[in-house]
Formats: structure tokens, sequence, C-alpha cells
């Protein structure tokens, strides 16, 4: 009995990814007041991913409780988006998986354990990627208020205004760097190059995707696609940064994490976010 | 000594190193100060002080430094250049000569007892 279970599974994972990746700031942040405010968000983001598993573990009934579902799956199980695991970096071209990949011949699926390539962290590319995300999450909580699933309706209603306050952050600094310096506007414009060819994974239907639209329990994807356009493509202008042409292109050779195909920095992830669960099975404090 | 209160920075208007990653911009933004009201029907209270580039910053940036655990229901940011504090030399006439003056204290009166707390 696992209907619905596995698009649970892949709202938790975005939440958490995302907020593990964006903690790496903790300690690290540009300012003060932004080191707190990425904090907050990955904390909500980690809250929402809490539910999600907790949900999901209920349903299962095997035993399996929010920690092991978070902590005790590899990155293969994983089913977040890739956008969300990659570096707070421009990653170069090959790097991240898909065609030519450091997983070479079929490199898409695969889980590849060589080290990727390292990258220096831009606050534009967090930015980015949390706009973009928040841009397109906003749409999925708001139609999962709907869902016939009760709880993850109720987690909507919380997640929506956290998803809100996410988009205003972003979109606030995207406005400024975009609008900045000659420098702040180039590495924003390269951030937003960089990201727009995972985009289309948002909207490209997955088996568990369909599932969870037949359930009455999942949104359709396609139909979130046009508001969210409209979102980013008026903030991007906004920004006078210009819309990348690559969305459509090269979009069916990135790997598709929904579908459990990941770039190699979703390991290194898991490793550090999995390694004192494991390490330490069942501790507490 | 400075009549201000919290030495702002000057205001260049530049935002220029914000996206360099680099060295702590921080110091080079507008100071404000930020008032927080806990609950509806008390007053905003000083919280504290944070840098930003401009008033609609401040305010976000107040929300996440001064209010993630549910301190607040209202927010003020004010660019402490607007503020004028009272000089640190001026506590011997400003402040000691109240300190003598117990008859201010309405502690003379019976207060009835339906009066409940003062």
């Amino acid at each position: 009995m696992t209907a619905g279970i596995d698009y649970l599974l892949h709202l938790a994972d975005n939440a958490l990814v995302l907020g593990q990746r964006n903690a790496e700031w903790c300690g690290n942040g540009p300012v003060l007041e932004e080191d707190i405010a990425l904090a907050n968000i990955s904390l909500d983001l980690v809250g929402q991913a809490r539910l999600l598993y907790q949900h999901a573990a209920l349903l299962k009934a095997d035993g399996s409780t929010e920690d092991s579902l978070a902590y005790f799956r590899g990155a293969g199980d994983f089913l977040n988006y890739t956008l969300l695991e990659l570096p707070h970096g421009v990653v170069p071209p090959g790097a991240a998986g898909g065609t030519g990949a450091v997983g070479g011949v079929g490199g898409v699926g695969q889980i590849d354990e060589a080290r990727p390539a390292e990258v220096k962290r831009d606050y534009a590319v967090t930015i980015v990627r949390n706009f973009l995300y928040s841009a397109w999450m906003l749409g999925v909580w708001q139609a999962l208020l709907a869902s016939k699933d009760s709880q993850l309706a109720a987690i909507a209603e919380r997640s929506v205004k956290e998803v809100r306050y996410h988009l205003r952050h972003s979109r606030d600094w995207l406005l400024r760097l975009g609008d900045g310096t000659v420098e702040s506007s180039a590495r924003t414009q390269a951030a937003l190059d960089h990201f727009m060819p995972y985009v289309p994974e948002f909207w490209a239907y997955s088996a568990i995707e369909k599932e969870a639209i037949d359930l009455g329990i999942g949104v359709d994807p396609q139909a979130l696609k046009q508001a969210w356009l409209a979102l980013a493509q008026g903030a991007v202008s906004a920004a006078t940064l210009h819309w990348p042409d690559a969305l459509a292109a090269n979009a069916v050779a990135l790997p598709q994490g929904k579908n459990r195909q990941h770039s190699p920095y979703l390991s290194r992830l898991l490793q550090e976010m999995q390694g004192l669960a494991r390490a330490h099975p069942g501790a507490s404090w | 000594m400075s009549p201000s209160i919290a030495h702002p920075e000057p205001v260049d208007g530049s935002v220029d190193k914000a996206s360099t990653g680099s060295g702590r911009m921080g110091s080079e933004w507008p100071l404000w100060e930020v008032f927080v009201r806990s609950k509806q029907g008390l007053e905003h209270k000083h919280s504290g002080s944070l840098h930003a580039v401009d008033a609609t910053q401040a305010l976000q940036m107040a929300r996440d430094v001064y209010t993630r655990r549910q301190e607040g229901v209202s927010i003020w940011v004010v660019p402490s250049s607007a503020i004028t504090a009272s000089s640190p030399d001026d506590k011997g006439e400003f402040f000691e000569p109240a300190g003598e003056k117990i008859f201010r204290h309405p502690t003379f009166y019976a207060i009835p007892d339906e009066v409940g707390h003062m």
C-alpha cells in the first residue's frame, strides 16, 4: 500500500535537500542579517520536510519514521528536483550530470561517486534558485490546499505562508542584484542561465505525479506552468535580466531527480547530512 | 561626543559590494533602529538595530532578525540617523536631579482595592 506515498516523499525531499543546501550559508552569510534570513528559510523547509516525512511514515506503517526516511535512504531513493541539490555556484558544463557528464555513458540515472567539481559559493546562485523554486512552490502549495489527502492539505496551508515569504525574500534580492552593479548583474544572469535548463523538470510528468493526480492527492504540474512563467518572467524583466533561451533546450538530457536521476552532488550533500545519524543510529538528545 | 545613538555610517547609496561575496559589506550600509510591537494594544518597543540598504529591506531583515521567535505583530524601522539622543555627558543635569524627588511617585496615596494593580 504505497499509493501516494512517493509523492509525499518527493515533496519532502525537495524541502529537505534545499533546506540542507541553504543551511551551508549558516555562519557564512554575506551579512549577518542575511545569514539569519537564510537560516530561517532553511528551518521552514526542514519543518515542511518533517511534517511530510511524518505523514509518509504513518501511511507506510512499516516501522519507518521521519528520521529513517531522511537519514537512511540513499541518493538513488531521493525524489527531489535535481535543481535543488546543485551547489551554490555555477557548475562547469557536464559536471552536474546529463550527456557528457562525469557519469559517462548512462550517466543519467546513475549516482556518480566520483568527486564532483568544487565550486565557490555565490549568493546570486542561492537567490536565483530560491526564487525559481519558491515561485514554483507557491503554485504547488496553493493547489495542494484542495488535495484529497487532508493532512497534505493542512501542511499546504502552513507551507503556503512560508513560501510567500521565501518568494518575497528571493524576488527582492533578485531585483537588487539583477539591477545592481555590473558584477552583480552578470553573476545573477549567469546563475539564471545555469539553472534554467533544470526548470522543465518542474512540469515534466513523472509516474509518481501521475499516480498522485489520479488519486486526487497531487497537483497537475502542467497546470501550474503558465502562472509560473508569468511570475518568473515578470521578475526577471523587472530585474533587468534577460530570460534564458535554454528553457526548452537540453531539458531532456539533464538528470531528473523526481525520477531518481541525480547529479553527483546529491551524494555529497547526503553524506554530510546523514553522516551523524548513520554513525550513531537511534541517537537522540 | 556624538549625540547620535549609534554612529550611523554615511549613506553613500551604494550596494556595490552586494554580490561580491567577499568581506562584510554590512558595515557599508546605513543603520536602522527596529521597534517591535509584541501584541495588539501594546506599544512598539526598541528591539535593536541592523544594517540595510533601504527601508523596505530593513523591514524585511527586521522580520528575520527580531521576530523569528514570534516576538511581534508589527514592526517599525527608523533610520538611526533620524534619532537625536541625549549625551552621556549630560547625565548629571538631565537625570540625577530626578533621583531625590520621591514625591513625584504616587506612593503617598491609598489606592482603592477596586483599582487593582497599578
